[in-house]
């Protein structure tokens, strides 16, 4: 019976885009590692270790509220207690005695911006080969490899998008492979571990990459052309397939000798099974559709597209095969595969109905989410595509946390959804606009104008002058 | 005795004058005129007449016949600068044979580098620098080694080949310090001292040419192309701009300067902002960005996006380079606007970060008395922007280089229009 609901559920995910756009895996608790990872013989050996902190309850009044659920909440309340908000809404706030007040005056309130494209800590500051952790360039197919096993919690890079407000990172290996190995989502807090900053009971990711980048690693042995790489895709899930019903079979009867594991197919397997999201770096539009094409003979899903330049050809179909966009704003020309970036293409992909994402794929733009949002804006405003703010936050919030399937618990500021909320300057898509206070978890993280509290990494202790720090001076 | 002369072209710093400039004459009324050397002007006129601003105030008479343009609720600016470009040398960067931005040098020096040679005036990248961006001047500077080579400036001109484009050659030689790796050294000290070698050779080898010639000197650094070509450093035609991000070598880099008496700018500059004071008695010009602050190798750990601002406070002219991710030198150097505004973000004022991408990279380039500033006599470059340059809703409505607004569509607007309603039709 399970398997029957396995099949059901791999066929299923377009007929939920359609009817709801929320994909949710059924039978799976957030908390829980997940019903197929569950039938591993180790489904979670890593296991978060981080805990909402206590904090004291903060109710900030008198904002300009972007909640990514609705509409624009002018002079608007945010209370959030015990992690989580607890209400939103215009008018006169509740009464919250024991609460830290906040009087926004105007200024903006949105969620913690999530970032779907990031490297950071596996990709550490201050580079070169010693922390050169992002890919495993030894094999076209790494689907053993878990990035989170290269994340430094003491790079730099992570206090710093702290302060540009983005509160959420899924950590992604790099592309030099056809199958690059599991991403995990971390929450930007400091630990002296990557357990202490994964976000508790979230789903892994699969990178997997399409076009020059494996090609040209590989082009001494295999592959080497682009019709390597599809082979090479499809080798890696036909014996992902054959992993899957083994192991399956043996779970459903539990007779004889359990086979053999094989941590590259046990990712693979769990992809096949609904439990495991794809992540799929692919510049060309044609080259998109053939991966939408394998996806469905082997009976999985992409979840996200990264960078995507060409996005914009195939808009129609991300919105029909509910694969959302994480795609740069004005990324491209750096390769052939590149030179057809525009600047329209999140707004074109919106346009059509499909998710839009603004990813970073870089410690500086990651600061910067919700300026590449609204530059983006602005090339959909020259075409005649109108996108409002209420619109416009999603891409940085909701959208992102969907591509992770945390949509349900992160992206958008409503009643028992974690507190993850920025205090900005002003509207955050002028490019005056700075973050003034982050909580995560309703737990103060950044206030900026009292650097001394900034996190600082081991690393910056000594090596970076602590002016050099997020805060600098308001406006 | 032989007088030192400068033989090959490349030696002739140019300023060029390009007699293809537009003829139409232009009113832009009713907007706010930023002109950048002095106060605003309200509800200002400007006339753009042969190629050259020709009245510009709030109280201007109209030429007859001048094509009007309504700037009422619009925001004037010159032309943006952007002083550190590979614009029409390097179109696909993983392509190789679309690169002409760097030269095979042997040992990591190649002063006589005309990167300008290469400049493909149909590149897809100069009507989106102009038309995106509102950058009607940019420098085009070689990469690579120590001494990179020689850079041009250029005007974002429509249409033109590329030597009528050319504002200036060459307009300041490249080097690199800070990095062993490029001059081919195992130290920064190393390298530093190759620099020096080549600076001295150059001036011995300037006093002793007719021995020189007769193969009568010790064996010298560079080549004698190179070595010509280091006279236009030695002699204060054209800046040394010098990479360099550590605060420590930028003091290496002054003391330079004072030791050959030449004129040396910093780019990059991550520290720049530990020795502000240093820079600012040496009047030693920098170029760095307002959108980096990882501490990204040894170099650049004190990277921050105060940079600028400090660095003015201090005294230091400064001009704005992208510094941040994606292409900020050539495809999306349409960005160096949102960078003025991250520079206002992170402390300086609004009128220096307008400077910052106007008038200060025109005058360190040494361009400053044609371009950058919006005054009588001076070239039409100039942008109409539908609000604050700085930000990302403002576009720019009209860009005027040397006088013509001429717009042509980009490839990106072609793609864009091709894919507007799908399913694509062909």
């Amino acid at each position: 019976m399970r398997q029957f609901l396995v099949l059901l559920c791999l066929a299923a995910p377009a007929l939920q885009a359609q009817s709801t756009g929320t994909a949710a895996v059924p039978g799976r608790s957030p908390s829980s590692p997940g019903s197929g990872a569950l039938s591993l013989p180790n489904a979670d050996p890593f296991p978060s270790t981080y805990r909402v902190p206590t904090s004291r309850p903060v109710l900030i009044t008198n904002a300009t509220i972007l909640t990514a659920a609705g509409p624009q909440i002018d002079r608007g309340y945010v209370l959030m207690r015990d992690g989580k908000i607890v209400s939103v809404g215009s008018g006169a706030a509740p009464t919250a005695g024991d609460a830290e007040v906040i009087d926004a005056n105007g200024r903006y309130v949105t969620p913690g911006l999530i970032d779907t494209h990031s490297h950071m800590g596996a990709g550490a500051a201050p580079g070169g080969q010693a922390l050169s952790d992002i890919n495993e360039a030894t094999n076209p197919s790494t689907a053993r490899v878990w990035v989170e096993h290269s994340v430094w919690p003491q790079d730099a890079q992570f206090p710093r998008v702290l302060a540009g407000g983005v509160t959420t990172l899924q950590i992604l290996p790099g592309s030099a492979n056809l199958v690059g190995g599991r991403s995990v989502v971390l929450k930007v807090v400091p630990s002296v571990s990557v357990q202490g900053m994964k976000f508790p009971g979230s789903k892994y990711g699969l990178k997997m990459a399409c076009g020059e980048n494996p090609k040209r690693v590989y082009a001494a042995r295999s592959p080497s052309t682009r019709m390597g790489n599809v082979a090479g895709y499809r080798a890696v899930w036909i014996g992902a397939e054959a992993y899957r019903r083994r192991w399956d079979k043996w779970l459903a009867d539990r007779s004889g000798e359990p086979p053999a594991r094989d941590l590259e197919n046990e990712t693979l397997a769990d992809v096949l099974r609904g439990n495991i999201l794809v992540q799929n770096h692919c510049y060309r539009a044609d080259e998109m559709l053939q991966m939408i094409d394998i996806a469905k003979e082997f009976g999985y899903t992409i979840r996200s597209f990264h960078h995507g330049v060409e996005a914009y050809k195939l808009a129609d179909v991300m919105a029909r095969e509910n694969i959302s966009g994480s795609l740069w704003s004005d990324w491209g020309g750096f390769k052939m595969e590149a030179i057809d970036g525009i600047r329209a293409n999140l707004a074109l992909v919106h346009n059509a109905g499909a998710r839009a994402i603004v990813p970073s794929d870089d410690a500086s733009g990651a600061q910067r989410l919700n300026q590449d949002a609204s530059k983006a804006r602005a090339a959909g405003a020259a075409v005649g595509i109108t996108i409002d703010d209420a619109t416009l936050i999603k891409w940085v919030t909701l959208n992102p946390a969907w591509a992770m399937d945390l949509q349900d618990r992160i992206g958008s500021l409503e009643p028992g959804k974690n507190a993850d909320v920025v205090l900005w300057s002003a509207n955050p898509f002028s490019v005056y606009a700075r973050p003034d206070r982050v909580w995560i978890d309703g737990a103060p993280r950044l206030d900026r104008a009292d650097p001394r509290q900034a996190w600082r990494t081991d690393f910056e202790l000594g090596y970076v002058p602590a002016a050099s720090t997020q805060t600098g001076g308001r406006r | 005795m032989r007088t030192p002369k400068l033989t090959a072209l490349v030696m002739l710093a140019i300023t060029s004058v390009t007699s293809l400039h537009a003829q139409e004459t232009v009113a832009i009324t009713g907007g706010t005129i930023y002109p950048v050397t002095g106060p605003r002007i309200e509800n200002g006129t400007i006339i753009l007449s042969n190629g050259v601003i020709t009245a510009m105030g709030a109280n201007v008479a109209i030429p007859a016949g001048a094509r009007r343009i309504d700037a009422n609720g619009k925001w004037i600016t010159p032309g943006l600068v952007a002083p550190v470009s590979s614009l029409g040398v390097v179109e696909v960067g993983a392509v190789t044979d679309t690169r002409d931005g760097s030269s095979r040098s042997t040992n990591g020096i190649a002063a006589a580098f005309r990167v300008w040679d290469a400049i493909n005036p149909n590149a897809m990248s100069l009507p989106v620098a102009r038309q995106d961006g509102g950058i009607t001047t940019v420098g085009v500077m070689p990469s690579g080694g120590m001494v990179a080579g020689l850079g041009a400036v250029i005007d974002l001109r429509s249409g033109v080949t590329a030597d009528a484009m050319l504002r200036k050659t060459p307009a300041a030689m490249v080097a690199t310090l800070d990095n062993a790796a490029a001059a081919q050294s195992g130290s920064r000290a190393e390298a530093l001292a190759k620099l020096r070698t080549l600076l001295r050779d150059a001036r011995e080898f300037n006093l002793a040419r007719v021995r020189y010639d007769a193969g009568n000197m010790r064996e010298l650094v560079a080549s004698r192309a190179d070595l010509e070509a280091m006279q236009l450093v030695l002699r204060g035609t054209i800046p040394l701009v010098v990479n360099a991000d550590r605060a420590s070598e930028i003091l290496n880099v002054i003391a330079l300067g004072k030791e050959f008496g030449i004129r040396v700018v910093i780019n990059s500059g991550a520290e720049a902002w530990q020795v502000g004071a240093q820079l600012a008695a040496a009047k030693v010009p920098v170029m760095t960005g307002a959108m980096n602050n990882i501490p990204e190798g040894f170099s650049a750990l004190g990277q921050r996006q105060e940079n600028l601002g400090l660095l003015r406070a201090a005294g230091v002219q400064v001009a704005i380079v992208g510094n941040g991710a994606g292409g900020e030198d050539n495809f999306n150097i349409r960005n160096l606007r949102y960078e003025a505004g991250n520079a206002v973000a992170y402390g300086m004022s609004w009128d220096d970060a307008l400077r910052a991408i106007t008038l200060s990279p025109a005058e360190i380039l040494g361009v400053g008395d044609r371009v950058g500033s919006l005054s009588v006599g001076k070239v039409a470059n100039v942008v109409v922007w539908s609000g604050d340059p700085f930000e990302y809703a403002t576009q720019p409505l009209h860009v005027f280089v040397g006088g013509s607004d001429t717009k042509v569509m980009t490839r990106q607007e072609m793609l864009t229009q091709r894919y507007r309603t799908l399913p694509v039709k062909y």
